[in-house]
């Protein structure tokens, strides 16, 4: 079944089975290998893309769903040699250490702040609940999203001796 | 995780899918957001021979005022409902409902109503549409009719809508201003309920409604509380009763007797809460 579908930024068309995902078609008609597949199940978030605009899990998606849409994968991103503002702040803020959940974390992170553009910490932790990471326990990717949203996250790496709650942005200390 | 092969269509109205729907009989399947379908097919517990899409019947999402009633279209989005305006203000128990759904891939992707015609007790908005006794539209080849929310969910992952039939509305009784309530108990964010609760106050010559998420082969309305409240019981009274009339699943997550406790311990809360808004 003939696809056309926009793959950042350029139209792509091509006869495909009905059945492939669209991580595979991704990955596989496209070579387009930055979008992992972790879980394989709709679980973890590794292979999040945009679809128009906004996040998708790409291994729960066929493509022939996707017709006519406009896809952006992590390598349509940056602009040029310019990193999109979450790449950067994910490097600033060590945002990762494995890398295989980035690509995901950081086009869920696009998503969101899409849609809530200066988010308090609770907000960027409850709207990356669909990615796993393994490795860095999060905290520097909330860091990460908060940066990117142009808000100071100097405040999150102070520790206060004998404090209850840990210092957060935005809001009171988590209930 | 491939699906077996299958033959695509994609319908553009209604008619086009309930044409499809008569064409290819019950080797076909209507596929709206996948966030169901398409994981049993990976899995291969699902196999039909002809998928139909209907993600692209354009006049089969909005949320819209219509009379007494809300109007949802059936293809609205988990993240467009839990986004409208209209219902924050008329509806809210829906609106927050639908943001606990899943997580935010999932929102963007699931459709209200194939939230409800999957049927599966573990959902979140089948209990609320219980809760809040909406009505949903069906269109067939006879036509179109009305089923309450009460009589849609006829067994586990069964509906009242039949093989050949498309539910393409969804009709919630304004409630603006009553207290309302919704308790998800879960082990990590993105999971489904372990056991949930859906609660609506009283109002406009309705009784309270009490809903149960994943209590059974289906939603459940919780029968016995809500005729304790009508009854003038307080809500630590009512909620004793949560359990009464559930046969709960034992899983990994949790044992039956386990989920009877929290039906308990979530109804109190909801309860409470609803009571202070
Ligand atoms: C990772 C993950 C987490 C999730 N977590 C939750 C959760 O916490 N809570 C929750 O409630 N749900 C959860 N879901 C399920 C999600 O809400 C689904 O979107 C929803 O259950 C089904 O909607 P859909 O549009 O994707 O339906 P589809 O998968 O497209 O269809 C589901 C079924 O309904 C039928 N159908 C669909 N639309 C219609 C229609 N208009 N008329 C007649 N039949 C129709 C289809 O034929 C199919 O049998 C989760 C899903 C995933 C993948
Ligand atoms: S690979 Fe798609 S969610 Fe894990
Ligand atoms: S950096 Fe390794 S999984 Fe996230």
């Amino acid at each position: 079944m003939q696809v056309t579908i926009t793959v950042n930024g350029e139209e792509r068309r091509h006869d495909v089975e009905p059945r492939l995902l669209l991580v595979q078609y991704l990955r596989e008609v496209l070579g387009l290998t930055g979008t992992n597949i972790g879980c394989d199940t709709s679980s973890c978030g590794a292979c999040t893309v945009l679809l128009d605009g906004e996040s998708v899990k790409s291994c729960t998606v066929l493509a022939v769903q996707a017709e006519g849409s406009r896809i952006t994968t992590i390598e349509g991103l940056a602009e040029g040699d310019e990193w999109h503002p979450v790449q950067v702040a994910f490097r600033e803020q060590h945002g990762l250490q494995c890398g295989y959940c980035t690509p995901g974390m950081v086009l869920a992170a696009v998503s969101l702040l899409e849609e809530c553009p200066r988010p308090t910490e609770r907000q960027v932790r409850e709207g990356l609940e669909g990615n796993l990471c393994r490795c860095t326990g999060y905290h520097n990717i909330v860091k990460a999203v908060l940066a990117a949203s142009g808000q100071s996250v100097a405040v999150l790496d102070t520790v206060r001796p004998g404090a209850v709650h840990a210092p957060t942005i935005g809001e009171g200390p988590a209930s | 995780m491939i699906p077996v092969a299958f033959e695509y269509e994609r319908a553009t109205s209604v008619e086009s899918a309930l044409a499809l729907l008569a064409e290819h009989g019950d080797n076909a399947k209507l596929i709206a957001g996948g966030h169901s379908l398409l994981p049993l097919m990976k899995l291969r517990l699902a196999t039909p021979g002809v998928l139909v899409d209907i993600a692209r019947i354009p006049e089969l999402s909005y949320v819209r005022e219509d009379g007494d009633a809300i109007a949802i279209g059936a293809l609205t989005r988990h993240h467009d409902v839990n986004t409208s305006a209209l219902l924050a203000r008329e509806v809210p128990l829906l609106a927050h409902a639908a943001g606990q759904v899943g997580d935010p891939q999932v929102r963007h992707r699931g459709t209200i109503g194939g939230s409800l015609v999957h049927g599966d007790p573990a959902s979140d908005l089948p209990a609320v549409l219980l809760a809040l006794d909406a009505d949903v539209v069906v269109a067939g080849p006879a036509g179109t009719r009305i089923v309450p929310a009460r009589d849609l969910f006829t067994g586990f992952l069964e509906t009242a809508v039949g093989e050949d039939e498309l539910l393409t509305e969804i009709r919630v009784p304004r409630v603006a201003g009553v207290g309302w309530s919704f308790q998800k108990f879960s082990q990590r964010a993105c999971d489904w309920a372990i056991v949930g609760v859906a609660a609506l106050g009283a109002g406009d010559g309705r009784g309270p409604g009490v809903a149960l998420v994943n209590m059974g082969a289906t939603p459940l309305r919780a029968s016995a509380v809500e005729a304790a409240l009508v009854g003038g019981a307080d809500p630590a009274e009512a909620a004793a009763l949560a359990a009464e009339g559930t046969e709960p699943p034992g899983d990994l997550n949790a044992s039956p007797d386990f989920r009877e406790h929290l039906a308990r311990v979530l109804v109190r809360r909801a309860l409470d809460e609803a009571a202070t808004r």
